[in-house]
């Protein structure tokens, strides 16, 4: 992991240079047409919560096609494990958490440049495998003897918010794994391994074709809430504040709405 | 005297800089931890279970692949067959295969779905994925591998001229393997469990995708130290330093004892 992050870095390095030297030539060619908006260049490394792997790819490539001397490299991983390797120094332009609550280790440690915006919430529904062959309606279902559970371990934003869900409807359940992101919780359904899971709405439209999501009222209790923020350390700060707007844009909305997140 | 005594720099330097490299990331560890807080998180009680799990599975799984794996070998060392390079190959796959990839190799095998484990589920009622069998399994898979590499060299590195002096004198295929062959190769099948013992006892990935994490039945040491790290680094460091500290331990003893005398 540290490896492939360090040898990222010095591709973005190389990159990047390349990216500037592009446009300190090409300044004549570009005032010509400069009646466009004023576009961004170089490298915006974004590290995202493992839940906008789709939408965030599909919002990189937009914002490279309207910024072409730009580009946006991702790392999709856990939140919480995220916010430790910016806080350890990863070399990143751009956080978005999928809770406040793991932002916050990032602006405690004071590493967030202003304040974060939440630009999205996500809801929590039970996944179960295709046709839901067990008949889960809701998640006292989930209780039943012999019903495998997965959840996420309450480390990870899905696990926090899987707990408040449960703790609100009064179910006492004993998951069979605390699975250390909502990805592997929703595999362990699409593998067959488990009943039920308790992942957000959007990895269940992401994954639409081995999955089912089954909504359940209590999760109205557990809505998470995703800020996104530009870093102190950002090496191209230009870059990061552009795609921080573009996120917040109604390209972006689009696609952030069309994989099933809510509006802030 | 002293020119047998002198060291080249051309062997001192490189070595000197890989010790460095294999040891600084453990200072590393020491330098971060937190000692002032350190007596409380070890008292508490999830640390001792997971260090209990890891040492129960870690060994059990190193049994489970003796068993196995020390037949293995010797098939591969003494007896030929048509495919044995490839057998021998095969063999090392668990090596060069990502572990989590292991893990869901292992499901596609073993899981509620899997090619056996649909069957096992059926017949006998028994599934594996998140149980501390499991994880044993998970381990055994990753590190059978090492042991079975270590013993086929001592096989190898045996005088088979001691096997065929038994087998002139009377002596079965089997008299010959446990009264001849595995006393003659025992270091090497000690130094073979010891790598596997310490590679089951650091395993991660195939762990957590087959057998899952749930405290107390699936989530060992090193489980225990990813999900630290999701919110607490110093937490994190303290339990790999106690896995640290307890596995070299065990394997300064074990040397000393086995590995050197023998």
């Amino acid at each position: 992991m540290k490896i492939r992050a360090a040898a990222l870095a010095a591709l973005l390095l190389l990159t990047g240079c390349g990216g500037d030297d592009a446009t300190d030539t090409g300044t004549g060619a570009g005032t010509a047409t400069s009646a466009a908006v004023a576009s961004v260049s170089g490298t915006v490394t974004v590290f995202a919560a493992a839940s906008l792997t789709e939408s965030f790819t599909q919002i990189g490539k937009d914002f490279e096609a309207a910024n072409p001397e730009a580009t946006v490299k991702f790392n999709f991983a856990g939140s919480s494990q995220l916010a430790t390797q910016i806080n350890e120094g990863a070399p990143a332009d751009v956080f978005a958490a999928a809770s406040a609550a793991t932002m916050k280790t990032v602006t405690d440690a004071d590493g967030a440049d202003g304040t974060p915006v939440t630009f999205v919430k996500n809801q929590l529904v039970i996944a179960v495998p295709n046709g839901n062959p067990n008949g889960v309606k809701g998640l006292a279902d989930l209780t039943k003897p012999g019903a495998k559970v997965a959840l996420c371990a309450e480390q990870v934003p899905c696990g926090a918010a899987a707990k408040k869900a449960l703790d609100t409807a009064g179910v006492k359940l004993t998951p069979v794994t605390l699975e250390q992101d909502v990805k592997a919780a929703l595999s362990k359904v699409k593998l067959g391994e488990v009943d039920a899971a308790l992942v957000y709405r959007t990895d269940v439209n992401a994954a639409s074709s081995d999955v089912d999501g089954v909504e359940f009222p209590e999760s109205a209790g557990a809505i998470n809430d995703y800020p996104i923020a530009v870093l102190k350390e950002s090496p191209n700060k230009a870059g990061a504040q552009a795609f921080v707007t573009f996120v917040q844009s109604e390209k972006a909305k689009a696609v952030l709405t069309a994989a099933g997140f809510q509006a802030p | 005297m002293r020119e047998r005594a002198r060291v080249p720099l051309a062997l001192l330097v490189p070595a000197g800089l890989g010790l460095a490299f294999l040891v600084l990331p453990l200072a590393g560890l020491l330098v971060r931890a937190p000692w002032g807080t350190l007596p409380q998180r070890l008292a508490e009680p999830g640390v001792l279970t997971a260090l209990r799990l890891s040492l129960q599975t870690s060994t059990i799984a190193t049994l489970f692949c003796v068993v196995l794996g020390v037949p293995l070998a010797w098939l591969l060392a003494r007896v030929p067959f048509p495919g044995r390079r490839l057998v021998r190959a095969l063999v090392t796959v668990p090596l060069v295969l990502p572990p989590v990839v292991g893990g869901v190799a292992l499901l596609l095998v073993f899981g509620r779905r899997g090619l056996l484990g649909s069957w096992l589920d059926s017949t006998f009622g028994v599934t594996l994925p998140f149980t501390t069998t499991g994880v044993v399994l998970a381990e055994a898979f990753v590190a059978m591998p090492f042991l079975v590499i270590a013993v086929e060299g001592a096989l190898r590195g045996a005088d088979a001229r001691y096997e065929e002096a038994a087998a002139t004198l009377g002596a079965g295929r089997w008299t010959t393997f446990t009264h001849v062959t595995l006393p003659l190769v025992a270091p090497g099948v000690a130094a073979g469990a010891v790598l596997c013992w310490a590679r089951a006892l650091g395993e991660f990935g195939a762990t957590i995708t087959f057998a899952g994490n749930f405290p107390g039945r699936t989530q060992t040491m090193p489980l225990a130290v990813y999900l630290a790290l999701e919110t607490d680094l110093e937490a994190a460091i303290v339990l790999s330093l106690i896995l640290l500290v307890v596995s070299v331990t065990i394997l300064a003893a074990l040397r000393d004892k086995w590995i050197t005398s023998a």
